[in-house]
Parts: C-alpha cells; structure tokens; sequence
C-alpha cells in the first residue's frame, strides 16, 4: 500500500559496518584514520577489558566484588566509543558503562570499590570527566544534556556521551533528554546499546519502532545505527557525532547493535530466554576476533600478543582489588560528613551515636 | 529600602544574584520572554539576556535533570517547576539526583541547585497546583527545604539559597506573592538557612507555623489576646534542617505548643516537629502538642478549600485544647 502524503514515514537503516566478521575491510570509505599504534591500543584495551570482565565474574563468585554487571560482547561499543573521545569529553555512564570510564582516566581500583558499596568508589579524581555509573535508567541522560548545555554557554569544544541500553529507550527520560537537545541544539551523544534484551525482555517488547535510531527524529537530533561488534565502525560513528557536536551541528543518537555474552546481572539465567543458537551465532560476530584478524592480516597482532595482554589484565586485576580491599574502612560519622557543605547541627547530634 | 511583595522581593534576588555571580542561571517553563506564570522572573531575561534567562520545553524531569548536568560543570541553576503538583515528574532528578550528588561523589560533585516552586491553597486553583508537598522534601536527606513567609525574608532566603552549595527546595506560597508589601532592602543580603523567627512574644502557648499559616496564626493570636491568652508565633522559615533551638526556647517559656501546616495531617512536617520537641523539651510540656492540619484527603475541589483548609477558629480551638488540658 503506498503511503499517503500526510503520513509521517521513515526508510529502514542499515548498520554500518566496516570490518566483515572475518576482519576483512568491507567498508574502506568509512575507515577511520588511526595509525597502527593506535590500532593496536585498541585491541590492547579490548583484549583487558574481556579478561577483566572474566575476572570480575569470578571476583563476584568469592565474594571480592559486590554489584557487577558484565561486559564481554560490548568491549567494541565500550571501548572503540571512549577511544573516539577527547579526555576533556565528559562521560555519563549506566550501571554496565564501568570500562569507558575506567579508560576515560577513572583507577580500576575504584571501579571495584564501587561494586563492593564504598564511597571512594565515587570519588572520582579531579581532570578525569566522568559521573559515577547510575542505577537509575534513564537519569544519565538528562545529566548528559545538561553538561553538554554547560559546554555550549561556556563556549568550549567539548561533547558530553551518555550510555544506555536497549531496554532504556523506553523511558521517559530518555525522550526528554534527545528531546531537549535538540531543542536547544546541544553537543551530546547519546549511546544506547542494543544487546537485544533488557534482563529478561526482548527488544521486540520494548517497542513498536523499527530501531532505536529512528527515535532521533522525533527530537529532530540525527540519529546513526552501526554494527556495535565492529569496533571500527563504533569509532567512526562516535568520531563524526564529536565533531557534529564541537561544530555546533547538536546531538546525535548512535544505537550500536550488540550482544552480551555474560548474564544481566550475576543473578541472572539466560538460559531462561535465550537459545543456544542464538548466543553460538553472536559469538561468530565476537568484536576480539573480528578485529583480531583484521590486525594480524595486517601484521600488527598475534596470539602471543593477546596471551601477552591477557597475563598483564590479570596482574592489573590482582594489584586493584588488593588495593581496594586494603581500603580503610567508611565510618557513618564520615557519611554524615559528606551529606553537605556543612553538617547542619541535628546531624552533628546523630554522629554522636556512632561513636 | 523599597517596598515591595514578595512576588517582587523573589524576583529582586534573582536580579542581584544574577548580578553577582555569571554562574547563576535561571530556567524553567514560560520564565523567560513573558517572565514565568506569576511574572517571578519578569524583566530577568530582558536584563541578563537569553543566555542568562531562559524558556525551556515542557518536561519537568528534563528541567531538573538539567540542572543537575550543569551544575556538576560550575553553573549555579535556579530551575522553576512552575506548579507544586508537577515536581513529582521531577522527583527523581530533585530527590535522588541533586540530593544524593554530593553524597555518591564522597564530595567530588556537587548540586548547587535552587529548585523554586509555588504552592498553597486559598486561591481557587485548578487541581494539583496548590497541594503542600514539603512533607516528601523533608523526608529527603541531602536537600534543604525552605518556606518564607513574607518579603524581607523570600529575597534573604533566595539568595541564602542560590549562595548555598546544596540543593534547595523553595517553595513559593501563592496567596502570599500579592498580599502585602513590606520593606525589603535593594542590596544583596542574606536571611540564614535553618534559623526561625519569633514573629510575635507571648508567654502562654507557642504556635509554630510556616508559609501563610504563620499569618493565620498571628490573627489568631490576637483572638486569644482578646480572653487574655498571650501566644508567642514561631515562623519557621526553613524546615529542613529545623530550627529546634528556637522552639525549645519558646517552649521552656511558655510549656505548650501548638503546630500549624497547611498540609495533610498525617506524617506532614507538624509530624516531625512534635517528635523533635518530644526528643528535646518533654519535661518541660504541660500538655500534648496538638496539630492543625489539613485532613487526611487528597487537596479539596476549590469550592470547598475555605472550609478545608486550617483558619483562626481551628488555630484558637487548638490553642484552648492545650491550655485547658
């Protein structure tokens, strides 16, 4: 049936993608241009970040890590995204996001003191430009919209990214958030991971449009979908989004199409709603072997180097959570301390109780 | 000195804080051209200009969230929600967001936010744009929760409140922004979070109230004067953190108390006063304290409000409960 001239309608999207899941360049003109150093950073950070997440799954188990949410599958839209970055970009992450703000500048140690519930974990240095993961879904992207706002009033050349996932999309704050930004024209790119399910809920049941990109337009922010298993095509979209918003061109919604290889959440059983198949056919798209191949087609990786990396994630691993483990203690004298500027007096009068 | 209401007296703070500080930025629905609903925040624009002064979509939670955005990159927001019954679109962003940054952060971040809201019955509103809400604010640790009651004390407060580097909720009685003028100094000065005012002496019961029930209490007051009864008026001006200092002092005066919010009865800011004066002054009560509230039901059709709402003769009847007890 065609369509009639007053219905609004949109074209299906293709997701960009560069590499082919053999590694071979299907898409030269989408490229990025990095040098082999840089690609090779790439997969250095890739390649730590899987074991890092293996490792933090196993932490959990002992009882060394508190709330973690894993990663394996996503290191190309965590990773390639943050690389594309400025270190003066300004990241808002979700609960899942710990590794872009960990490669944004944030101790490891600290990322494992947030999961065990200390303060310091929160506690981010001064010059590293991230938020804290939030719980809240949704709320990231309004603080995204707003910093991206500070950067437009001061006049700097700085993009604020914000993170969320499929399930995310559905919320209200989502749709303020793209929606303010296009109002007022901000430099924001907002994230939002499709790994196909929120917990247990498949994509298909969190909404009736054809993709999340296609949300952009109903904020009027341009809106992109890439192959987020393709870690070359994350830092192209993400690299063009920066520069759109440093230009004063607005905002940009990027869906970045992935899968976890991991559960939801350490309490979670994907055996419950997924198929065997489905997960053996999205580790044919594994974003390491993809862009393992392509670098050692080009003579710039080997296995060695991944077992090379791998054994120094691990010695990182071991160091930080040692580290956070020798942490001194919080005190609810100190809580109480951290609630304000100044501690009111009926407050003062409650640290009395805890000592 | 000028003289001016407290519509004017709000505006006035805004326009110095304005003045004395480039981080302070005003924004909300409809604030800016046309100078917000009440016209609050009217000739603002004009005077600062858009980068300054400005209209936003309508989204409350986008509003605040906002607000908590730029403030952890050094701006100073003063965010209107333009009715009190639209900050629950917000509370996330107000309650959890704002209040708890400083506190995540372990101090790293900040939320020197001034949430600016009106509210408060007597006016014939239309449904959810009178109802008293500080009870959710006082229950939210981490945001400070202030009700002036009359000019001089809305200007010092909001400049109090825009200077404060922690969130504050401040809300805005509307049957308070026209209904009188009062001598309010032109310069920037501040009024201090968290301290009372005796706004009238007495010796035999103390009347603790806020917002417009602080002038309720002062008419009924002076009814008890009339049978001899001096009651002392107590304006709590901020009701998180609570002034319990000065309510005690009353208290070892006058041995009886009476408390006065508009709100519903239940769990509502009176709730908490009569727990602290239990915690700090029972050997001094003569009597239980009472509360004059409003009932237990949602906030009343406007044909009804006058009869539901706390007057002088309920004030009085309270008064008389405590004394004769």
């Amino acid at each position: 049936m065609s369509k009639l001239p007053y219905e609004v309608h949109s074209e299906p999207v293709t997701p960009l993608s560069v590499l082919s899941p053999e590694g071979e360049v299907i898409n030269e003109a989408y490229m990025p241009n990095l040098t082999d150093e840089q690609l090779k950073e790439i997969m250095y950070r890739m390649v730590f970040t899987r074991t890092w997440d293996e490792r933090a799954v196993n932490l959990g188990r002992q009882g060394r890590l508190g709330f973690y949410a894993p990663v394996s599958g996503q290191e190309a839209s965590m990773v390639g995204s943050e690389y594309a970055l400025n270190k003066d970009d300004f990241v808002c992450p979700g609960y899942r996001d710990m590794p872009q703000i960990v490669w944004h500048g944030l101790p490891l140690y600290q990322a494992f003191l947030y999961s065990r519930g200390h303060q310091h974990g929160g506690q981010i240095p001064e010059g590293v430009n991230v938020l804290m993961p939030q719980i809240i879904i949704g709320a990231q992207i309004l603080h995204a919209t707003g910093v991206a706002m500070a950067f437009k009033k001061k006049g700097e050349k700085r993009v604020a990214i914000t993170y969320t996932g499929d399930g995310g999309s559905s919320e209200g704050d989502f749709y303020e958030g793209l929606n303010f930004a296009g109002a007022f024209k901000l430099p924001v790119i907002y994230v939002v991971q499709n790994n196909g399910y929120a917990i247990t809920t498949p994509f298909a049941k969190q909404t009736g449009a054809q993709s999340i990109a296609h949300k952009a337009l109903a904020a009027g922010i341009h809106g992109v979908q890439v192959d987020g298993m393709d870690v070359l095509a994350v830092i192209k979209a993400v690299s063009e989004a920066a520069e759109r918003g440093r230009n004063g061109e607005g905002a940009t919604l990027i869906e970045m199409l992935t899968y976890r290889f991991r559960p939801h959440s350490m309490a979670d059983d994907t055996s419950k709603y997924r198929t065997k198949d489905e997960e053996a056919e999205w580790s044919l798209k594994d974003p390491l072997t993809r862009f393992g191949k392509f670098l050692e087609k080009k003579g710039l990786w080997t296995e060695e180097d991944t077992a090379r990396v791998k054994e120094e994630a691990k010695a990182a691993v071991n160091e930080n959570i040692k580290k956070a483990e020798a942490t001194e203690k919080m005190t609810v004298g100190g809580l109480i301390d951290s609630m304000f500027e100044t501690t009111p007096a009926h407050l003062e009068a409650q640290k009395a109780d805890f000592q | 000195m000028a003289q001016m209401n407290m519509k004017e007296a709000i505006r006035d703070a805004m326009r110095v804080e304005l003045k004395n500080d480039p981080n302070v930025i005003v924004f909300g629905e409809d604030v800016g051209k046309v100078g917000g609903v009440f016209r609050a925040t009217e000739g603002l624009q004009g005077e600062f200009g858009e980068e300054r002064v400005f209209d936003t979509p309508l989204a409350e939670s986008a509003i605040a969230g906002m607000a908590v955005g730029m403030g952890i990159q050094g701006f100073r927001p003063v965010a209107e929600i333009q009715f009190v019954g639209f900050i629950y679109e917000a509370l996330d962003q107000m309650f959890v967001q704002a209040a708890r940054m400083r506190f995540r952060s372990g101090g790293r971040y900040n939320s020197p936010i001034v949430f600016r809201t009106p509210f408060g019955g007597g006016v014939k509103a239309a449904e959810l744009h009178t109802d008293s809400l500080e009870g959710l604010a006082i229950q939210t640790p981490g945001i400070k929760v202030i009700v002036p009651s009359n000019p001089y004390d809305a200007k010092g407060l909001l400049v109090a409140a825009i200077r404060d580097n922690d969130p504050v909720f401040f809300m805005e009685h509307l049957n308070l922004y026209h209904a009188f003028r009062a001598e309010v100094p032109e310069e920037a000065y501040t009024v201090e979070i968290g301290k009372a005012n005796v706004v009238r002496e007495g010796a035999d019961v103390t009347i603790i109230a806020y917002g417009l029930m602080v002038h309720t209490a002062v008419k009924a007051a002076e009814e008890l004067e009339k049978s001899g009864v001096k009651a002392e008026v107590i304006d709590l001006r901020t009701l998180l953190p609570l002034d319990i200092e000065t309510i005690v002092a009353s208290i070892q005066k006058t041995n009886r108390a009476i408390v006065v919010q508009e709100a519903q009865k239940t769990s509502g800011a009176a709730a908490e006063i009569i727990a602290q004066i239990n915690e700090h002054a029972i050997l001094h009560l003569e009597a239980p304290v009472l509360r004059v509230a409003g009932p237990d039901t949602v906030y009343p059709f406007a044909q009804i409000e006058d009869a539901w709402l706390p007057n002088v003769d309920r004030i009085v009847k309270a008064a008389n409960q405590v004394l004769n007890f």
